[in-house]
């Protein structure tokens, strides 16, 4: 697999030394425990209207979000907010956001140790973000009334991590929420992953492969693949191999075959080096081989683990099978021990 | 193997018509107005009235309906029509469809077309990945290439180039010497769409690869539009305006073990055995052989098949094609001067019609490029696919 070169065109000054590895590392580390300094307060009090909002849409029926006396019923000394709408009091809106945006881009307003950190990410060419879980404690209720500040701070930047979606790193975030009297209310970790994108061409999720067509005769190929399997088929009657599939045997015109398992293993009889055009499911310049396997058929498939330079007519090379969507695995050619 | 054969409707039957449009990279008309206009053409050139028409004949790879062009023609009343499948392949097989039906007395006159925008609308070299994986054979035909990143025609033809090349020690110069002779010939072709614009060897050994082995310039142009030929019995011909191109054999070919341009699995890839058969089949009918040929037409998609047809018609024995088209063998002067008018990858691409035409005007004496004394040209159609051939010949 070629590696990806990474981005260093330095938007943010730090990025234009980072060379990856334990650099990056080391840079990464030296985030852990900023924040973003003094608690910025929120837009408004924890208020009736907001809440209203909140558990419309939520479908939350529980009464003590709206009705005093329910509250009361219930030992508070008051109406509370909901406590899962902790982030909703310090949110500062989607203009206001853009706006902040804006003027950090124009170098108006210094970005927070989040912003740095993001942006440092993004030039070393982890540009994907997924949330992957968030937690919050609560100290104490949240009522009419209340004005919350937060500051929020980095807790930790993790070491390079191998991923389903790709390589990356996570980001935990903390949280500090502070009333009026600059007394802790509530806390919140949040953690991302920040992430490059796994290079689908030549990594098992080739989503944009050419589907095979399949038909009844050819179906069991395909069902072979699944389970990792190269099958053949074999004349039921004289027991002649035969591939591609057709429904006689062209020896003994008898139409009873069997599948049958061969080895993926073989010599490469010829190849191309596919540059022109480009399908945005394969990796360019795209080897694809005809072998003749051990058992004397040939099949055609695409090769890995070899630059076109050095694939020869002759090489040993043995099929491994991939998904290339949901439902549909395809050998795939390697030369032998590689 | 059939015994020898000799088809009857061969020295009885002829080419008295031909007629095209412009060749481009984008006709701006309807695939329909080029067959219209070339059909016409064709039927101007011959001097037949429209309403003589009673047969048509194209590729089942063909968007026009025989029945839109009788009726933009008034054609009137057919009484033949019929389709020839597997692409460029069918291409001299509707001038044998055309001599069948006419020396069967089925119909009098019938033209034989082929029109499209291959360029500028659907381009044969873009690939078939976008193709809908139906669950038919034809379709699935694609499964064993198209989901490996095996899409296109030249991906196909060079799967066998490389296996040519290290069997026979044939190079990448050897195969453009072929685009080279193809170009000077279309240099001096107004009609060419690379009129004015040889090529070296050096300019070919510069182009960039598009499938390895295989480079820009051994691949044919993308062109849009129409080629039409007027096929009646040779009686009649000669009652019309030009010469007669009098056709001597016409064969179709499919070997053992074919498959739509990837018969990868034969025992050799550096033959192909459908080619034989249509060169069996020329040669028995016609009563001539390649020594009797002053002339080659030869479908040059891609180059590498043009030195393959060479050894399948026996013009050089197998392996021998790279020695054969050197020092000039090739082009006009040399021992057999192939595509005078530029061929595909010089004139234009017309799935092979517009080859059959230069064969008409190299026998009428009428070619720009045209072959002093020439008695016999040989023609074929789409190789690595079932494919159809010619002899057409003078009129003495
Ligand atoms: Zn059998």
């Amino acid at each position: 697999m070629s590696s990806r070169a990474e981005r260093t065109s330095g938007r943010n000054p730090a990025a234009s030394a980072v060379g990856g590895g334990q650099d990056l590392q080391d840079l990464l580390s030296s985030f852990q425990g900023r924040s973003s300094g003094e608690p910025s307060p929120a837009a408004d009090p924890v208020n009736q209207a907001m809440i209203r909002h909140f558990v419309e849409a939520m479908g939350d029926e529980n009464p003590v979000y709206l009705d005093e006396e329910a509250a009361r019923a219930c030992g508070l000394p008051g109406v509370i907010a909901p406590p899962a709408m902790l982030q909703a009091w310090i949110m500062r809106g989607y203009r206001a956001s853009l706006e902040l945006e804006r003027a950090r881009a124009a170098g108006e307003s210094a970005g927070s140790p989040t912003d740095e950190l993001m942006a440092l990410l993004d030039e070393a060419g982890f540009t994907s973000v997924v949330a992957t879980n968030c937690e919050q404690d609560y100290l104490r209720p949240l009522f009419l009334g209340d004005h919350l500040s937060v500051r929020s701070s980095i807790e930790s930047v993790s070491g390079l991590k191998q991923t389903a979606l790709g390589a990356g790193h996570f980001l935990t975030t903390r949280m500090d929420f502070t009333d009026a009297r600059g007394e802790a209310v509530a806390t919140m970790h949040f953690r991302i992953l920040k992430f490059r994108p796994r290079q689908s061409p030549r990594s098992a999720v080739g989503a944009m492969r050419p589907r095979p067509a399949i038909t009844e005769d050819s179906a069991f190929f395909f069902e072979g693949t699944r389970e990792g399997r190269l099958l053949v088929q074999s004349c039921g009657s004289c027991g002649k191999l035969r591939h591609p599939p057709a429904p006689a045997c062209p020896e003994c015109r008898s139409l009873d075959w069997d599948a049958v398992e061969v080895s993926p293993r073989g010599r490469v009889l010829s190849f191309v080096v596919v540059h022109h055009p480009q399908v945005p499911a394969f990796d360019y310049p795209l080897v694809v081989a005809l072998v003749e396997l051990h058992e004397g058929l040939r099949i055609v498939a695409d090769m890995a683990g070899v630059e076109p330079a050095d694939v020869a007519i002759g090489m040993e090379v043995e099929a491994g099978f991939e998904m290339i969507d949901q439902e549909i695995a395809l050998p795939r050619f390697r030369p032998v021990g590689r | 193997m059939s015994a020898q054969r000799r088809h009857s409707y061969a020295g009885r039957t002829a080419l008295s018509g031909i007629g095209a449009t412009e060749f481009s990279k984008k006709s701006g008309r309807s695939e329909l107005r080029l067959a219209v206009e070339a059909v016409a053409a064709a039927l101007d050139d011959a001097g037949i009235d429209a309403g003589d028409v009673d047969g048509l004949v194209t590729f089942s790879a063909d968007t026009n309906p025989e029945i839109e062009i009788a009726r933009s023609l008034g054609l009137g009343e057919l009484t033949f029509f019929s389709r020839i499948h597997y692409g460029g392949g069918a291409a001299c097989a509707t001038v044998q469809q055309a001599a069948m039906a006419v020396a069967s007395g089925v119909a009098e006159v019938v033209v034989c077309y082929r029109a499209f925008n291959e360029r500028s609308g659907n381009r044969f070299g873009a690939g078939v990945q976008g193709l809908p994986p139906l669950p038919n054979a034809e379709s699935a035909q694609f499964a064993w290439y198209a989901p490996y990143g095996l899409l296109t025609p030249a991906s196909w033809v060079a799967m066998f180039a490389q296996r040519y090349m290290h069997l026979t020690g044939t190079t990448s110069e050897d195969f453009g010497r072929v685009a080279v002779a193809d170009r000077r010939h279309a240099s001096t072709n107004p009609a060419a769409w690379f009129y004015g614009k040889p090529i070296t060897l050096q300019d070919h050994q510069a182009s960039r690869f598009i499938v390895e082995p295989l480079r820009l310039l051994d691949c044919c142009q993308e062109t849009d539009g129409g080629q039409a030929l007027v096929v009646t019995s040779l009686e009649r011909a000669r009652d019309l305006r030009h010469p007669p191109a009098v056709i001597r054999a016409a064969a179709q070919g499919s070997g053992a073990d074919q498959h739509m341009m990837t018969s990868y699995y034969r025992d050799d890839l550096t033959e192909l055995p459908e080619m034989s058969v249509v060169a069996r089949q020329l040669w028995e009918t016609s009563g001539i052989g390649p020594d009797d040929v002053q002339c080659a037409v030869l479908y040059d998609h891609f180059t590498p098949f043009v030195l393959y047809q060479l050894e399948e018609l026996g013009f050089c024995a197998r392996g021998e094609a790279r020695d054969f088209v050197r020092d000039g063998a090739i082009e006009i002067g040399g021992r057999l001067p192939l595509n005078p008018h530029g061929g595909q990858l010089g004139e234009g691409y017309l799935h092979g019609m517009n080859g059959i035409a230069e064969a008409v005007r190299q026998v009428r004496g009428s070619a720009v490029n045209q072959i002093p004394a020439l008695e016999h040209v040989v023609v074929t159609a789409g190789t690595g696919v079932p494919t159809s051939g010619l002899v057409l010949g003078t009129d003495r």
